[in-house]
């Protein structure tokens, strides 16, 4: 008896299953061609949350197409993107030249867009009473490589400051945030001291300054927006006074020179492909008002326009060269 | 039709025995392999005397000394918890407790063994530090003493139970014999049961070492990821393993000297823990007193 109560209810579950299967087709044959298949994306840490956020927008308005974005930093994802293993790079700095070349060899070209701005910030504990503003050679004279083993103490770069040991946390060396913040303040891409905690995971570099006196680190500022209690922004002078990275700031340009624009990268290849086509066009489309949301500061609507057309005229080039 | 069926289990069995001899020797030999290429490149003096440990910046040093140092101070910090605890529940256990608490309470301590080392890494990260930032609150949130701790408490088990099981082997005879004797209880236990075990008891004490030598999960999580030559148990640090953590996750590409660097600092590891192990085995046959 208790049996066949079982298999009634699990066939009634199962009819039920197959209506709402059944219901969702239906609906989905009315839009005329169901965009399906798949869409790899890897890159930087800084262009995730971005690309994550319109990543989940794209589901609920394809639900066919399966959106994987990745963290492996900007070099890591290039490194995919060269061996065609993704479709689109997510890219805190421009490609490199070696990167270009290695495209070239395999017979990639691809598309660079601008999707918003990100400040790097500098970042403290809380705690730190001492610190407000530093100026670019305080920060070359922490960073560069040869303060390693050196500059071990608060009071060697102000002597105003503790007798403390520096705990120093960045980006690591795979993330563009590292090769920008290297080329802005040291003056050399790639060129930082290496005796500091080193991380591609943004996370771990929050976790670490927040609960830190004697911290100091520096991440794009959109995971300062998301921590804001846990952390202290420090103004940075570049010799025309103290600047603090806002939204205002970073989109004017005077927060210089760590503030630059954020780009995802599009082979040829994956172009071609309906569903990327479509969501590289939603990307640009809803960029604007998802990069506000998440803490990074929005191209204009004129230079999103642009991107819009540098993408159609690259799709027409490919199909062009197919 | 008895006779080749007996044969197939008996190869079978063999089979299943050779598999883990199989996988040990092919791990040591990937391991060399893959370190060879390293040493070609990096001399052994380097990686042996030089104090800084940076593969993957823009000016290499290759000295393993910070990652050894970082692994030997949080398994000093480990081994000073867990040593005088599970030494002294180990005596309460079979010396002191009632044989149905020591029924109960075995088992129980053996779970702290089976909690995932991801959930120490966090209990540490999250828990331990800022509970010691409150009585050090120049104290990094990432730093070896926290880590240290929580795997001093993962490894309380290894050495209780063990040592555990070594005291209650001692028979019977001696202990009687001490109390004929008119010893105390107190007497009893440390003057013969302990000495009597003591084999089966630093055995414990190297297994529970090579344990937390080779732990990665509660370090990589809580002791921080900055390679630094220094006993001081309050900064970050890294561990061996951590290091090898933080290259796998990464992307390094394959058979570059970076990829190279996670095999010298593994077998550098394999190194300690086959040392280890090996004293345990020698200790175990040379020192076992046999009561027959």
């Amino acid at each position: 008896m208790q049996t066949i109560k079982a298999l009634l209810f699990s066939s009634l579950l199962i009819s039920l299953f197959a209506c709402g299967g059944q219901k969702s087709n239906d609906e989905n044959s009315n839009n005329e061609n169901v965009l399906s298949g798949q869409i790899q994306i890897d890159g930087s840490s800084t262009v995730y949350p971005i690309t994550e956020a319109i990543a989940e927008e794209f589901r609920a308005e394809a639900p066919e197409v399966k959106v994987t974005v990745g963290v492996s930093g900007t070099g890591g994802g290039f490194k995919k993107f060269v061996r065609n293993e993704i479709d689109i790079n997510d890219a805190s700095r421009s490609i490199k030249d070696s990167e270009a070349e290695q495209c070239k060899e395999n017979g990639i070209s691809y598309i660079e867009l601008s999707v918003a701005y990100d400040g790097l910030a500098v970042l403290v504990n809380p705690q730190n009473n001492w610190l407000n503003d530093i100026t670019i050679e305080e920060l070359k004279k922490i960073w560069e490589p040869a303060a390693q083993g050196v500059i071990m103490k608060w009071n060697q770069i102000r002597p105003e400051w503790p007798a403390e040991e520096i705990h120093l946390f960045g980006a690591g060396t795979a993330s563009g945030t590292y090769d920008y913040f290297t080329e802005a303040i040291v003056g050399e891409s790639g060129a930082s001291r290496g005796d500091y905690t080193a991380s591609e995971d943004d996370n771990v570099l929050v976790q670490g300054i927040s609960s830190d006196k004697f911290a100091l680190g520096f991440f794009g500022l959109a995971y300062y927006e998301e921590n804001k209690d846990k952390l202290k922004l420090v103004g940075v002078n570049n010799g025309s006074g103290s600047v603090l990275p806002t939204m205002e700031t970073v989109a004017n340009g005077s927060y210089a020179p760590l503030s630059r624009p954020i780009f995802i990268y599009v082979s040829n290849k994956s172009a071609e492909r309906e569903e990327v086509k479509a969501f590289v066009n939603f990307y640009l489309d809803n960029v604007a008002s998802i990069s506000e949301e998440v803490g990074y500061i929005p191209l204009p609507e004129t230079e999103i326009n642009k991107q819009k057309e540098k993408f159609n005229s690259f799709l027409a080039g490919s199909n062009y060269t197919k | 039709m008895n006779k080749t069926r007996e044969y197939i289990i008996e190869r079978l069995l063999f089979l299943c025995a050779a598999i883990t001899v199989f996988t040990t020797i092919s791990i040591i030999l990937v391991l060399l392999v893959e370190a060879v290429g390293f040493f070609q490149e990096v001399s052994i003096i380097d990686f042996l005397t030089d104090k800084e440990w940076t593969p993957l910046f823009a000016d290499k040093h290759f000295g393993i000394l910070p990652l050894v140092c970082g692994t030997l101070l949080t398994t000093f910090i480990a081994i000073s918890v867990a040593l005088p605890i599970g030494l002294t529940i180990a005596i309460y256990l079979s010396e002191y407790a009632p044989k149905s608490f020591r029924k109960i309470f075995k088992p129980l301590l053996e779970v702290l063994a089976a909690v995932p080392t991801v959930v120490y890494g966090f209990f540490a990260l999250l828990v331990v530090s800022p509970f010691l930032q409150k009585f050090f609150p120049e104290m990094s949130g990432f730093n070896s003493l926290s880590a240290g701790i929580v795997m001093g408490i993962m490894i309380i088990p290894f050495i209780s139970s063990l040592s555990e099981d070594a005291l209650y082997a001692v028979p019977k005879s001696l202990r009687e014999a001490a109390y004929g004797m008119g010893s105390t209880r107190f007497q009893t236990a440390f003057k013969v049961t302990v000495p009597a075990a003591s084999s089966g008891i630093v055995v414990s004490i190297i297994l529970a070492l090579s344990r937390a030598i080779g732990e990665t999960m509660i370090v990589a999580i809580a002791a921080g990821q900055q390679p630094r030559l220094t006993l001081d148990p309050t900064v970050p640090i890294e561990t061996i393993t951590a290091y090898i953590v933080q290259v796998s996750m990464g992307d390094v590409p394959h058979g570059s000297l970076e990829y190279k660097t996670i095999f010298a600092a593994g077998i550098t590891l394999f190194v300690f823990t086959f040392i280890l192990n090996n004293i345990s085995f020698y200790i175990k046959k040379k020192y076992q007193e046999k009561y027959d």
